[in-house]
């Protein structure tokens, strides 16, 4: 290749490089290895992790094991989408942006609002974006975020909203639920909007309309951060008049991975269109009268719009859309269901059986949907550490986040989840 | 194309003036070279705006352009129908596709402002 471009040796071709700045010794790099050395490696450094194929999960959290239909794989395995970028020039890959299309059209579906865009990295950015959003449509500067929503999501709305000049304060929750009467005391004319999970944190089912009831009459916007399989059996946030829905993705046909890479889905009212953050894919005809696909109202996004676009994201996560995409086809509205309808059945029967053995109890009464709170009675470590030794992953420790909760886990209950192990791990605990 | 009942800006925007209210828009040339406009952002009834000062922002399908006022004083009427038909201002971008009245301040502001003929010699140059 140094004779091809003429030049006789690497050091000159690194000639232009300050001398000091110069590395002056080899690259620490071993010499190569053969093939099945490197698989033999890899293997044995994989090894060092546990995975879900080994132990079975009853952690949910924020990342879900639900089952991956095989179809999904195949169709994002393939080359012309799985090596492809996300789409910048507006009208090439009339393939990709096809399926965009159709994910943002079950999008519309599963949450039952009028417009959403292409997708953000996750539901904890998705949250942050919105309450930005928020802020810009009502000209207000406050956010309320109740407690009851992903501790990590309200880190990164803290950190979204920093240095915009958006105060974002925080509403209790009682008996599982974001507290309504504390709702209510905080809603004023500063407030831009609302920001609830459904089902929340701790498994339970919000009551969304008298939450948008109290926010339209403060003026101010609901924000439902929705969890997308729930949506196969719960009435969905649009069904509610919420303004602006935001989810996280992973559940639908998107591995745990290593915590990522996640899907922000983001959906919202059609007046708030031209506030909506991120690429939006749109129908069209080309000049010979064909169906054309195109990313459009790009005059949002700051590369167009600059220092005045809602947002900076100028991307998407176009290969975990496709997943989600794949997914839900697979499924279907009765598939959709059918897997909500047994996560909700299992983490009942599980909770039940939990809550028989001694010491062990549920703290509220709240409905919930596939995560339930147990109440354990001592320290959830001592609790895990022993579902650990026998293959199982327990409840998340709530005392972690929430100080007043210690004792206190989360369990996962999926459709993947069979009654013979929840049966061993009521026995192991 | 440049009517001579309205005096004009170096950034493309017309000004109507009678009884002390300015009524104001984007040129035939402005609309010309924004192409197809899909969505405007105007001032509430109630701003105080100075010459000189952006009032709002028009997109197009590819660009976004601020629109800058070109009198001083309070917004008094904000064309409603262009939320639902932008592309008002593509059609009759000195009559429908009005945008903003204002109550003048500082009617000697007009004297600043081009003639349809000067307008036509500027634009000539751009």
């Amino acid at each position: 290749m140094l004779a091809a471009i003429g030049v006789p040796d690497l050091d000159t071709l690194f000639a232009q490089i300050p001398e000091e700045a110069q590395l002056k010794r080899p690259l620490n790099v071993p010499s190569g290895i053969a093939e099945q050395d490197v698989v033999a490696l890899c293997e044995r450094l994989a090894a060092q992790n546990r995975h879900l194929g080994e132990l079975v999960c009853f952690l949910g959290a924020g990342a879900y094991d639900h089952y991956i239909p095989a179809v999904v794989e195949a169709v994002t395995s393939r080359s012309e989408f799985c090596t492809a970028y996300t789409p910048y020039h507006p009208e090439a890959s009339q393939g990709l942006l096809q399926t965009i299309y159709e994910y943002q059209s079950m999008i519309c579906a599963l949450t039952q609002m009028e417009v959403s865009n292409a997708s953000l990295y996750d539901a904890a950015t998705a949250i942050g974006e919105a309450a930005i959003m928020a802020a810009g449509i009502t000209n207000r500067s406050r956010v309320l975020v109740s407690r009851a929503v992903h501790p990590h999501y309200r880190q990164v709305l803290a950190t979204y909203t920093s240095g915009l000049g958006i105060e974002v304060a925080e509403v209790e929750y009682a008996a599982g639920v974001t507290d309504l009467p504390a709702l209510w005391e905080r809603l004023d004319e500063s407030v831009a909007c609302v920001i609830v999970q459904y089902p929340n944190f701790f498994g339970c089912v919000e009551a969304l309309a008298q939450m948008a009831e109290l926010a339209r009459g403060a003026g101010a916007l609901l924000v439902v951060c929705a969890d997308p399989i729930a949506l196969g059996l719960l009435r969905p946030p649009g069904a509610y008049g919420a303004d602006i829905v935001v989810s996280e993705g992973q559940a639908l046909g998107i591995p745990i991975g290593f915590g990522g890479p996640l899907l922000g889905m983001f959906a919202c009212r059609q007046e708030y269109l031209w506030h909506i953050p991120g690429r939006i894919v749109g129908a069209t005809v080309d000049a010979e009268g064909r169906t054309a696909y195109t990313l459009t109202l790009q005059t949002r996004e700051q590369h167009i719009r600059r220092e005045k676009a809602t947002s900076n994201i100028c991307t998407n996560q176009a290969l975990a859309a496709l997943a989600a995409t794949a997914y839900l086809a697979a499924l279907g509205r009765n598939g959709l269901r059918r897997v909500a309808e047994l996560c909700f059945q299992k983490a009942h029967y599980a909770a039940q059986q939990i809550c028989a053995r001694p010491g062990f109890s549920s703290p509220w009464r709240a409905p919930f949907f596939k995560e339930f709170v147990i109440n354990c009675g001592k320290p959830v470590a001592e609790v895990n550490r022993r579902l650990l030794d026998n293959g199982i992953l327990g409840g998340l420790d709530l005392g972690r986040y929430y100080p007043e909760l210690e004792g206190h886990a989360l369990f996962c209950t999926t459709e993947k989840r069979t009654k013979a192990e929840i049966v061993r791990l009521v026995e192991m605990l | 194309m440049y009517p001579d009942d309205v005096k004009y800006t170096k950034s493309h925007e017309w000004v109507r003036v009678a009884n002390g209210l300015a009524t104001v828009g984007i040129t035939d040339y402005a609309q010309e070279e924004l192409g197809d406009i899909v969505n405007i952002e105007l001032p509430d009834a109630g701003t105080r705006l100075r010459v000189g000062d952006p009032f709002g922002t028009v997109d197009s399908v590819k660009a976004v352009s601020d629109l800058m006022s070109p009198v001083t004083g309070e917004v008094v009427e904000v064309n409603e129908d262009l939320e639902a038909s932008p592309e008002l201002i593509n059609q009759e971008p000195y009559g429908s596709g009005w945008m903003i009245i204002v109550r003048m301040e500082d009617p000697s502001e007009q004297d600043e402002l081009m003639t349809g003929e000067a307008y036509e010699g500027f634009i000539e140059q751009e």
